[in-house]
């Protein structure tokens, strides 16, 4: 087979190869119990463009590019389905869902922007460099989130 | 160099729960497969010829593919990603009229198959040849220069064999049906011993 036409891979190793990282992902930002229909919805969106991913790519920032946008989508839409209340808790006191660490609940507490590059760098194992491809940001920026998010999350923990 | 921000506060990655990520994979690659945003769908079917991978494509079976005689898996998934369309997902539900139909023929209850066929990937003279060959009944034979007549040119009883050799869905178009003048076996797409396994199964001993 000549190097020059690389073979497409097919759909079904992609999804093999990304799965466990994507479900990680979208179960950091969204949580267990909705990543589901997030991870239904990235691979769907995934397969649909799958044909014009060219070889070579980064396939990972790839897929968490588009498993960020849905888990945007999806907390958007809970926000608008979510009932106001008059207090607001600074920090999230609810015990985890079975099976999900504190520190994560914690994590989905935080803005969005510091939610997404802490998610994508310690749960998509992914550099800065990639959290900042998968967020259509600066590197600067992604580490900026990431620290910003570090900082919230210390001090709750200093304040325990 | 260490940036702060990358050390000093190790966030635990959340518990993966890897059977959780495989089952949502599975359902996924099913539904995928059955609204038809997958454009190939595949199984492996196990069967007394060894192991086989069938695809199949909204409009039917295109492939059945001798796993070891085409490389392995991977190998067949490849070529069916390049000729086909790379959106080939796992999915053992759309295959499994396939896996009865061969399970039911393996074992004697069934001459012929009722599965849907997608001839996409033979075109023009082939798939004349290929279309003729799935009427031979079960338990005859035929030779190569009568399929060359079916399917319009009676003197490409060679053009004939390769096109046979090139039956993208073997057992179930039955090729194995085809033999030289005077009973001569000739190649098979997955090896001579299967297709004498395959007439034997019918009942054809060419002994």
């Amino acid at each position: 087979m000549p190097a020059a036409t690389p073979t497409p891979v097919p759909f079904q190793r992609f999804l093999d190869a990304h799965r466990d990282l994507v479900w990680r992902y979208l179960a950091g930002m969204v949580g267990a119990v909705d990543a589901d229909d997030c991870f239904q919805e990235t691979f769907l969106a995934a397969l649909r463009a799958y044909p014009e991913l060219r070889p070579g790519s980064n396939e990972r920032a790839w897929v968490l590019t588009i498993a960020h946008r849905k888990a945007l989508d999806h907390l958007r839409g809970r926000g608008r389905r979510a009932v106001p209340t008059d207090t607001v808790p600074d920090v999230p006191h609810h015990d985890p869902p079975p099976g999900e660490d504190a520190i994560w609940v914690r994590v989905r507490a935080l803005p969005p922007k510091q939610r997404a590059a802490l998610t994508l760098r310690y749960a998509g194992d992914l550099t800065h460099a990639e959290v900042a491809l998968a967020l259509g940001t600066s590197e600067e920026a992604a580490r900026r989130s990431a620290h910003e998010g570090l900082k919230t999350l210390r001090a709750q923990e200093a304040a325990r | 160099m260490t940036r702060p921000d990358d050390e000093d506060f190790p966030v635990p990655a959340p518990t993966l729960d890897r059977s959780a990520a495989a089952a949502a994979a599975a359902r996924f690659a099913a539904s995928a497969a059955a609204s038809g945003a997958a454009d190939l769908a595949y199984a492996q079917i196990d069967s007394p010829v060894g192991r086989l991978v069938a695809a199949a494509t909204p409009v039917g079976l295109v492939t059945l593919s001798y796993e070891d005689f085409r490389g392995g898996l991977d190998a067949v998934l490849e070529e069916l990603a390049a000729k086909v369309s790379p959106r080939i997902v796992a999915a053992p539900a759309r295959l499994e009229q396939t896996r009865r139909e061969l399970d039911e023929y393996f074992a004697g209850r069934r001459t012929h198959f009722d599965v849907p066929l997608d001839w996409s990937l033979s075109r023009d003279f082939t798939r004349r040849i290929l279309q003729a060959t799935a009427e031979i009944p079960f338990g005859a034979t035929a030779t190569y220069g009568a399929m060359a007549t079916a399917a319009g040119n009676a003197r490409a009883s060679r053009a004939a064999g390769r096109a046979l050799g090139s039956n993208p869905i073997p057992i179930i178009v039955p090729c194995h049906r085809v033999i030289g003048t005077s009973g001569r076996l000739t190649g098979y797409t997955g090896g001579i011993e299967r297709k004498i396994k395959l007439l034997e199964i019918e009942g054809i001993s060419l002994g």
